[in-house]
């Protein structure tokens, strides 16, 4: 029964509902892939262990050095089913020695596969210095003219500080089923009230936090089909097209203007339905069933 | 400490300093120097609007007064909670704010960052713990969450939690487990200005922008993993 039916379609293999071991084995070129400190070299969170909880060798993130279109790249990829990929010592730990690592290595780019709610609270305050931790050592690693990129579109999202660090990538890739954000919906609606953000309205939280509203908005540079060769595709244009050069002081200013004019522009907007509209979308209420492709047509037809 | 009094035992060689909602921004005098003086004040809980402000008033310091020591002044509740905040990328705004920090490190400006009241999460990550020094007030609470609503949250017995923050710096509150840590470089008792200036002496004098904190956090013996952790994969074959 468990032989595929003659001429079914068989569809790309999701990468949102891939392990982090999948989806780097797939991203990748193929045999090119090596991890760094496989477990069982390092033991598990001795936080976790002192609350009883389980704990896993590679403390839910998985790093190492790969190829991708035969290009030398660093990836770290977060486990979203441990933990829900949150930062805990060890976990943030292995992503900033990556990231220094990339300073002497200097590969192509840096890739963070991002499945994660932020920090880990069972390890909360060393959690919240090691997502500190990753930003500086982002950063650094863009100074020194490596690209670093955030690959949103599994199960956890982006959220919490790893959200911080995406927006200080190179460039941010989504899938629509991606989502980015600082504070989860769950944690609005908790603190502000089920009025304020309905966490359960998952078409309202994709309106908000997912990948199409972000690529609308610049603040995911691409969007992708959910699979793991739509991603590596998505890698592969970044690599070719970006620009590695790191912040400057006519860089922020410009970012810092774009901030300030989107934040009057939109300050009435407690919808993406309502700021699609505003960016001059005619059928705003279309745009969460548009394909890809049409999505990317559409943005690329609006107005400056 | 009120923010008045604040502001006069830090500078009390003179400051113009505006706060606006809950916003600070201006200039005082030390003894080595004029310095930018940046931050927030009653808790706020930082927004687009806030930490462009703040981005703002760093890259004029970069523009028109090269080198000019930063002085944050932090006192946040976090970030802000709200789907409008949400919806315009609140992780972006407070992503530029962090940037601009790190622009102000590599141009030659020195960053001290000091919690007067408290400092949590977001609102923390996003310009305090981004400065080359972070230093706290006596009394001034530093945290992810406060022990109960950690409890809540991750489904464990409080009085576990409460018991294992007594020996352990990793999950409870207060800003000398951050010192502990590693992330908090010390406790500033009265008067201020004494300690400001001790530290913008030693900044002057260090070298490097290298993150000090897992060595210091391996050294002051509350976090132990990490240093080993990102060494063995520098040196990983």
């Amino acid at each position: 029964m468990n032989a595929a039916l003659p001429g079914a379609f068989t569809p790309a293999p999701s990468f949102f509902e891939a392990t982090a071991r999948q989806r780097v084995q797939q991203l990748l070129d193929a045999g090119s892939w090596r991890e760094f400190l496989p477990p069982p070299t390092l033991a598990s969170s001795p936080h976790l262990a002192a609350l009883d909880m389980p704990g896993a060798f590679d403390d839910g993130v998985i790093i190492g050095a790969g190829l991708l279109g035969a290009k030398a790249v660093l990836v770290a990829a977060q486990e979203g089913r441990f933990m829900g990929g949150a930062v805990g010592e060890i976990h943030g730990a292995k992503i900033v020695g990556l990231l220094r690592r990339a300073l002497a290595e200097k590969p192509a780019a840096v890739l963070l596969l991002v499945d994660s709610g932020g920090v880990r609270l069972h390890e909360a305050n060393a959690g919240l210095i090691a997502v500190s931790e990753i930003m500086r050592a982002v950063l650094a690693a863009r100074a020194a003219r490596i690209a670093v990129l955030a690959l949103i579109g599994g199960s956890c999202g982006a959220f919490g500080g790893m959200a911080i660090v995406c927006s200080l990538c190179s460039a941010v890739l989504m899938s629509e089923e991606g989502r980015l954000g600082l504070s989860g919906p769950e944690v609005i609606e908790t603190v502000m009230g089920f009025e304020e953000f309905d966490a359960r309205d998952r078409a309202l939280v994709w309106r908000v936090t997912g990948g199409k509203h972000r690529y609308l908005m610049g603040d995911s540079a691409d969007l992708v089909e959910d699979s793991s060769a739509a991603f590596r595709q998505g890698v592969l244009d970044c690599l070719g097209s970006q620009d590695t050069a790191p912040a400057t002081l006519a860089s922020l200013r410009a970012t810092q203007k774009g901030l300030r004019a989107r934040m009057t522009r939109f300050s009435s907007c407690r919808d993406g339905s309502e700021v699609w509209a505003g960016l001059g979308i005619s059928a705003p209420q279309d745009v969460p069933l548009l394909e890809r492709d049409a999505l990317i047509g559409l943005k690329k037809g609006l107005p400056a | 400490m009120k923010l008045p009094q604040l502001l006069d035992s830090l500078f009390p060689d003179g400051h113009a300093i505006t706060v606006s909602g809950q916003t600070i921004t201006g200039t005082a005098t030390t003894a080595r120097g004029a310095v930018a003086v940046l931050g927030t004040t009653e808790g706020a809980a930082i927004s687009h609007d806030i930490a462009l402000t703040l981005a703002e008033g760093i890259l004029d310091t970069i523009a028109q007064y090269p080198g000019r020591p930063l002085i944050f002044l932090v006192d946040t509740s976090g970030q802000a909670l709200s789907r409008q905040q949400e919806l315009l990328c609140l992780n972006g705004s407070l992503g530029h704010l962090a940037q601009c920090v790190d622009l102000a490190r590599r141009q030659g400006h020195p960053s001290i960052s000091l919690v007067t009241e408290q400092a949590v999460s977001g609102g923390y990550l996003s310009f305090g713990l981004m400065a080359d020094r972070s230093y706290a007030c006596t009394d001034a609470q530093v945290r992810v969450m406060d022990l109960k609503a950690m409890a809540r949250v991750t489904k464990i017995a409080y009085e576990r939690l409460a018991a294992l923050a007594a020996d352990s710096a990793i999950i409870a509150p207060g800003a000398d487990n951050y010192c502990r840590m590693g992330a908090i470089d010390a406790i500033w008792e009265p008067p201020l200005a004494v300690s400001l200036e001790a530290a913008l002496a030693e900044i002057a004098a260090s070298k490097g922008m290298q993150d000090r904190r897992m060595a210091a956090g391996l050294a002051r013996g509350g976090r132990q993993l990490a240093a080993g952790v990102a060494a063995a994969v520098l040196a990983a074959s």
